[in-house]
Order: structure tokens, then sequence, then C-alpha cells
């Protein structure tokens, strides 16, 4: 594969992140590349979610520094998240259970609607020509996720499988440029988990999207990824690329586990 | 318009290529062929059509295709697919479709026997199928793909994006303009127009050369006995390999003019039934099975008052639809709550299942249950039956309006003769016979006779009526020890019209009695077990419950009682049977792939359990090696328990 890995778009250096006196994240540093699939592994409690929690805002590190698209900043918002184009996909399913896997897409493209509230009320002009614009693209991510006949049908009646697919989809409706997965094939079988590779793969390939993902399944992380960074208890403790990773001794201590 | 301008041959209309230029000339603005992509139908006229036919042909004929050549078609019901067949018919060349389902080696025999040069593919997963056995088909120069989804890292010469050999095809038109047409007036009635591989439930499969003339000769007929005009939609999602979507689809829709239309994929065809309507529908007994067993169990969920409505409207609907579809004088009071009916039950119940704009429909390929048949009868559903294979391009017999009867296939249909062979066998002449098997001189010497009958296969008999029985498959007719006819099919047809039952294999020849191997349908029971709090894992497990097992022996008690009603069958009543522990399954090559158990296969595969049957054992191990999609292996084992069912005393015949 001739896939170009671009210059660093997001860089984190020495974050700390605390909860009172628990100290969730001590000192952390490391950047993703443009194009890249960066994956994030560790032990339960290392501090994985929190690291995602802090690239897209929703916590805020008492120390160190984000620069995302070379603009530096002490904190960020979800809402600079998303409009920068940073769209995520959460550990537990976060989607509409009532509504339809399209409806669910297109919420997805709500940061990128421009008419205001009266304009959608009223169907006037540009309110009509966005939607047909955000339907077309919500129905090209459709037919990406080969997801089509369950268009319709309301995400609470969905396998886990789909629902998961359902939520990359959204995350997929904001084009980001940056997509975080917590934990995307958590709890899936074989056959759902090749299929979810696959996409992300091809999220990668044909969207260039750059990839940040959490995973438990080392034969994933291995196989997809570009590189690696090792938490355990909230430090960093290894970071590279898959084989460098597999071999580095802490890690395998730590992490795959010395006894085994 | 009128039918006769669009479809007439003395015009000199007699190759598909010529009927196609005619309808874009005469009414090229009318809708050809729609295809759903991102949720939108999109339409082709027949101008755009021929447009893109010339394209590709010319195309085609830049990357060196010739007369004579065959070009290999693999994908789902796909527009560019059906443009890619006329675009090989344009050059003199043979479209040769392959079940898109198949794995590369099944595909590797095909592209060897028909010396593939050319392949023409839905979309990645296709390409890397040929691209596997590329290096064992030596022959195999070219693959053009119609979706580019993935491909992009494929940079192989030989590769080609079908907009691309749209474009290569467009600048070879400009170049040379007359090119097209006199290859097109090149063509005659007498070519070779396609070559459609049979499923080999017997052997190797063959390729069946059919002419032009007899795929036209065909769907004309068809065209007069149904009344079909240019304004009819149908919707074209069985497997372009098959005879049935080949006539359907293509001949008759280039024929008569109809517009063809493409599900969005394989897993949206009943949504797209619904949004399309068509007005002409064939579909093999299962998915009517599958459609109606989709209902019931929803109507299950209903509450109590539909529910009621649902069954009492039915009952009526039983006692007089029926009668009112043929026409036939039927009472004023039924008539009233038929009416009433349809339009608390009936109407909807057709818009659900998307058949309310049906004017014909058609079912072939095995036998249907009389009440399977009766039901979307009397619910108002035109459905009929019809009977022909491979070599006949589908059409022998059909059940003309007014007079279908669900045990018949129906009437020789028009220029058919058929005459009974003195072992019962069903011969058939016309103009729709093959032209021959495709290298296999052999093959269409024992097929035909010195009369020019083609020999079916098939044992049946002609009614009071001249309507054309079907027993079952000539040479799996058998015997018992003790001389009595046993019809495998003919008993198995009857377990599967249970909604319970999937798949039956039954074993009898030389034997002193019948046995059976079940596959019970994972859907129906898998819903009958929740009801009953029944849990279970999947399918193995499911099929190895004692209630599965007492739900199944009902059935079969059931069939004994009928069996047992007739002397010529009675002999034939289930002994013993068993649940089997996986489905039968074509990659696992013990169905073929238009789903007919390959009988010898199976008992071969699954020798030990025939033994346990006729030894008397109550379980039996076995241990079979599964074939999974992805070409991997793996094994199931199971103790399977062995059933004793009633039989019952024949009753002398009294009528």
């Amino acid at each position: 594969m001739s896939k170009k890995i671009g210059d660093v778009i997001l860089d984190l250096q020495n974050i700390s992140l605390r909860f009172g006196g628990v100290k969730a994240l001590t000192d952390i540093s490391f950047d993703v590349r443009e194009r890249e699939i960066r994956a994030i592994i560790g032990p339960n409690g290392a501090g994985k979610s929190s690291m995602l929690n802090v690239i897209n805002g929703v916590y805020h590190p008492q120390e160190g520094v984000i620069v995302f698209l070379g603009q530096e900043r002490k904190r960020m918002e979800p809402h600079h998240a998303a409009t920068q184009g940073i769209a995520r996909t959460f550990q537990n399913i976060a989607l509409f259970k009532g509504m339809s896997v399209l409806d669910n897409i297109m919420t997805g493209r709500i940061t990128r609607m421009k008419a205001n509230f009266l304009e959608h009320a009223l169907w006037l002009g540009r309110a009509r020509r966005e939607e047909l614009e955000h339907r077309k693209k919500v129905e090209e991510i459709i037919d990406f996720l080969e997801i089509q006949h369950i268009r319709r049908t309301p995400v609470g009646r969905l396998p886990y499988g789909l629902q998961k697919r359902v939520e990359l989809g959204r995350a997929l409706a904001a084009e980001p440029s940056m997509l975080l997965l917590d934990e995307p094939m958590a709890g899936m079988n074989v056959e759902e988990k090749q299929d979810m590779c696959r996409f992300i793969l091809d999220v990668n390939d044909q969207f260039g999207a750059t990839i940040v993902l959490i995973e438990h399944d080392m034969g994933v992380v291995m196989d997809i990824s570009d590189r690696v960074v090792v938490l355990d208890y909230g430090k960093k403790i290894g970071d590279g690329l898959p084989d460098e990773v597999k071999n580095n001794e802490d890690v395998i201590t730590a992490y795959l586990g010395a006894s085994h | 318009m009128s039918l006769r301008t669009n479809t007439g041959s003395p015009d000199g209309l007699q190759t598909f290529p010529r009927l196609l230029f005619h309808h874009a000339k005469t009414r090229g603005d009318a809708p050809a062929i729609r295809e759903k992509n991102l949720g939108i139908w999109q339409t082709w006229s027949w101008s755009d059509v021929t447009e893109r036919v010339r394209a590709l042909a010319s195309g085609l004929a830049a990357l060196g295709f010739k007369r004579g050549d065959n070009l290999a078609i693999i994908g789902d019901n796909r527009p560019h697919l059906y443009m890619m067949i006329s675009a090989a018919q344009c050059l003199g060349g043979v479209p040769v479709p392959l079940y898109q389902d198949a794995v590369a080696d099944e595909m590797l025999f095909v592209l060897e026997d028909a010396a593939i040069r050319f392949a023409a593919v839905e979309d990645q997963e296709q390409v890397d199928k040929l691209l596997e056995v590329m290096d064992r088909a030596p022959l195999l120069k070219h693959i053009v793909y119609d979706d580019p989804r993935g491909m992009r890292h494929y940079n192989q010469p030989f590769l080609h994006d079908i907009h691309a050999l749209m474009e290569m095809g467009r600048i070879h038109n400009r170049n040379h303009p007359d090119f097209l047409d006199e290859e097109v007036a090149q063509g005659q009635a007498s070519d070779i127009s396609v070559m459609l591989y049979t499923s080999g439930t017997t052997g190797k499969p063959k390729g069946v050369c059919q002419t032009h003339a007899a795929f036209i000769a065909s769907a004309r007929g068809g065209m007069q006995i149904d009344k079909l005009d240019a304004a009819g939609d149908i919707l074209s999602y069985l497997p372009m390999a098959w005879v049935g979507d080949h006539l359907f689809s293509f001949a008759q829709s280039l024929v008569v003019g109809f517009t063809i239309n493409c599900p969005e994929s394989g897993d949206t065809v009943m949504t797209d039934l619904r949004e399309i309507g068509p007005t002409y529908y064939f579909a093999p007994p299962r998915v009517f099975e599958s459609l109606l067993t989709s209902v019931m169990i929803r109507m299950e969920d209903a509450s109590a008052i539909k529910r009621g409505m649902f069954h009492y409207f039915l009952g009526v609907a039983k006692r007089c639809g029926g009668a009112i579809l043929d026409g036939k004088p039927v009472g004023l009071g039924d008539r009233l709550l038929y009416g009433l009916g349809t339009l608390l039950v009936y109407g909807p119940l057709r818009n659900v299942l998307g058949l309310s704009r049906i004017r014909v429909a058609y079912t072939a390929g095995a036998a249907i249950g009389p009440e399977l048949f009766g039901f979307y009868r009397s619910i108002g559903i035109n459905l009929k039956q019809l009977y022909g294979q491979t070599e006949t391009c589908a059409y022998v017999c059909l059940q003309p309006d007014g007079q279908v009867k669900p045990s018949s296939v129906g009437a020789p249909a028009p220029g058919v003769e058929i005459k009974i062979a003195d072992n019962g066998e069903v011969l058939v002449k016309g103009p729709m016979l093959l032209k021959e098997y495709y290298r296999r001189p052999d093959a269409t010497a024992e097929s035909i006779d010195a009369d020019g009958y083609f020999l079916t296969g098939d044992a049946g008999f002609l009614d009071a009526d001249g309507h054309l029985n079907i027993i079952d498959r000539a040479k799996d007719v058998g015997k018992l020890a003790n001389g009595a006819m046993f019809a495998p099919n003919y008993i198995e047809n009857k377990l599967k019209f249970f909604q319970h039952i999937k798949e039956a294999v039954c074993f009898g020849h030389d034997r002193d009695r019948v046995c059976a191997f079940v596959n019970i349908d994972a859907g129906a029971v898998g819903n009958w077990a929740e009801r009953r709090g029944i849990a279970y894992s999947g399918y193995a497990d499911l099929a190895s419950k004692p209630q599965v097992h007492e739900l199944i022996k009902t059935c079969i008690d059931e069939v004994n009682a009928t069996l047992a009603q007739d002397a010529m069958v009675a002999d034939s009543q289930i002994h013993r049977f068993l649940v089997l522990h996986k489905e039968l399954d074509p990659d696992d090559d013990e169905l073929t792939r238009t789903r007919k158990v390959r009988r010898n296969f199976v008992a071969k595969k699954y020798q030990v359990l025939i033994d346990a049957l006729y030894g008397g054992k109550a379980t039996q191990f076995i241990e079979t090696e599964v074939k999974f999609e992805d070409g991997r292996r793996g094994k199931v084992a199971a103790d399977l328990r062995i059933i004793d069912a009633k039989t019952f005393p024949a009753v002398k015949q009294a009528a």
C-alpha cells in the first residue's frame, strides 16, 4: 500500500490530568501525523479514554499543551474539536435509539448546517437546498458502510455490530479530518470485527482521515495501525511501530502480562 | 403506439442488438432500466442504454474482443452488466453469465470450459476471485469492473474501469463511425446469443448455447399468453446466470420493451419491491414462501382484533378468492365479503408485499405447495406456474389465465410440442431448444433424440385438460424393495410445504421403507421456539432440541397420513427420520447454486446417518466439514437423534 503519511497535525505535549487526587494522566507526550492510524493501547484504567477525552475537549488537562493544526491551546473545547474536524465514536454506543439510521447519521451533519432555525422550520430555500445536499452526503456514507437495507430502521432495533457501524457513519458524516474511535470492535464477533477493520482501513484510505483508535484486540491493533502508543497507570510506557511495541519489554510485562 | 411496431419480427429485428436499437429509435425516451443509487431511483432511457451499449461494445472491440469471443459476466443484477450482455452481442460475441456467489474455484471451471478471454464483473469482490485463479486460467486477458470502490490500489494493466472502457469506446466510435452498425448488421438470428451454464445437478456444468431466435421466440410466446406490454415493470433480482432471469429481465424486456429495475443490494430487495411495485414478477417458490412466513410471523405480533380480522378474511379468500380471480361464478354474499376483505386485508397485504400492481407473477424451479399457491391467488395475486429448463429457454409450459391448477405446470406454450416417452420422461420440441452444449457434441447428441425432441429428464404426464404434470426427475424415480414406485421429490416437496421444514432428503430406492433427513427452517422454527421460551444458541442447537423433533414429527405424521390416502405412494410413508445438525449448503456442494439437493452427494457424505436410519439405531454421532464463504474450512459435530414416525395403513382407493 502506498499510503502517504503527512506532517504532525496533533501534538500533545506533557499532558497531565488529575481528578482531585487521582492522577489519570501523567506527563504524556505523543503526536499524530496526517492520514495515519494511531492506536492507543493499555490495560483497564490506563487512561486511554481519558486521553481521547482530552483530545476532543471533554476533559481539560491541568498541565500540558495541545497543538492541533498548528494552533496551540491550553484547553480544547468540544465545539472547537467538532468544528475543526474531530469526530468520535463512543465505547458505549451513544446514538438516538428511537430515530432511524438515516436521521442518526444526519445529526452528524449539524455542525455543517448553515441555515438558521427559522429557515429550517419554514423549509425556506436555503434550508431545503442544504437538506438535499446533506442527504446526498449521508446517502454516500450509507452506501460506503453498506447499510442501505436498514436506512429506515430505528437504531434501537438493530444488533450491536450494526449500531457500531451506524455510529461510525455519524462520525463520518461530519467529514472529519481526525476520527477518534473508542473501542470500535468491543463486543463484536470475528466477522463483525473483520468488517469493521475493513471500514476503518477504507475510511483512512479513501477519505484520507486520520484515525486515533483505542482497541483491546491486539491482533487488530497490530494489523491495522501505523504507530502505537502504550499507556499504563496514566504513564506512557511505549511508543512506536507495532513491531517495536510488541517487542518492548515494559509493554510485555505491563500489558500483555509477563506470567502468561 | 401499438405493441407490434415495437416487437414485430418481419422488419428484420431478429437479433437482440437490433431490437435494442429499434427501441432507441422508436421510443428512445421511454424508461429501459432503473437502478437505485444513493437512495434514489435513477432511470436510463432506451436511448441512454443504447448509447452506453455502443460505447461498451466499441470499447471491447478496441481491447480486441472479436466475433465468437465469450464474455464472462459476473455480479449482481447491475444495469451495466445487462448492457455488457448487449455489448458482447453487438460484436457477435457470446455473453456467459456466471453465478456471482460461486467461489473462485467453481468459476475457474467455467472460465476454462468456455475459453474466456474477457470478463465484465461487478466489483472488487469478483475481481479478487478472478485474480485468485488467473494463473490457472491463462486465457483470461481483460477484466472490466463496474464499481470502482476499493479498486484504487489495483494497478494491473488488464483491469479496466467500465467508465474508462466507455470512453475508449466513444473515441473508437468517432474514429470508426460505421464499425458498430456493420458488426450488428452481420448478426444472424441463428447466432448464439448467450451461453448459460446448467446448474450441474448431475455431473459437471455444461454450457448451453442458445440462439437469438430461440430466446426471441420464447419471449414472444410468453408475451402473447400474458398480453405483456411496454408499460410494465419487472424487478430484476435473481442471478443473471439463471435462465429465468435471462428470459424475463433480458429477452422479454428487449422484445416487449418493459422496464427492468435493479435493486440497490441483495439485502434491500423487499424494500425495493415495495417501492417499484412491479407489474410482472418472477420468484422461485421459496421466495413466496419466505414472504408468507414473514407476514405470518408479523401477524402473530399484531393486536387480537387485527389478527382476528386477518384470519377471518383469509378464510373468506380461501373459499372464493381463487374462483373470483379465475372469473368463475361466485355468490353475491361471498363477493361482497371479498370486496370488504380487499379493502381491509387483501389490498393492504398486497401493498406490504409490494405486489399491488402485479398483473402476472410466475413461479418455477421447484414444486410449489398447493396451499401456498392458493394463498397468493386467493388474495388476488395472479400467481401462475411455468415449466422449462436452461436448454429450453425456461419456456415449455405456461399456465394461461383462467386455467390455473396448482398440481399442473400448465399447457404447452405457443410453438412447443410435448411428447411423453414410454418411461414417463417428458420430451419437448420447438423453436426454443438449445443449439448445442458448448464443445460437448456427445452431450448434445445424448439430449436430443432422432426426431429432434429434447429429453428433459423429468418424469410427468399430460392430464385430461392437456396440462403437463411433473412428478419427479426421471432418474430419481426409483422402486422400493417391494416394487412400489418411489418418487423422492414428490415426498420431499410435501415436507417442504410445511413452514418449519426448509429442506428434506428422502431415501428408499431398493430399500424396504423410506427414511428422511430434515433441515429445519431456522427463521420459522426459531420464532416458534422463542414463543415457547425454548432457549437456543444457534442452528445446530435448535436442531437438536427434543421439542423441535416433536414438531417435525407432527409434520411427518401428517405427510404420512396424506401419502396413505393414495395407493400409488402409500408405501412411501416415512418410517424414520432425523434432523440434520447443519443446513445443506451450496458452498459444501450439497445443493446446487439454484438450491436443488444433490441427492447422491448427500447420500455419500452422510452415509453413516443413512446406515443408522436403516440400522435401527437411536442416535448417531457425526462430524462434518463445512466451508465458509471466505474459503476457510471448519468442522461441526453432533449426536443426532433418530426418530420413528407414525405410519398409517394404506387406504384402499375408493374413488
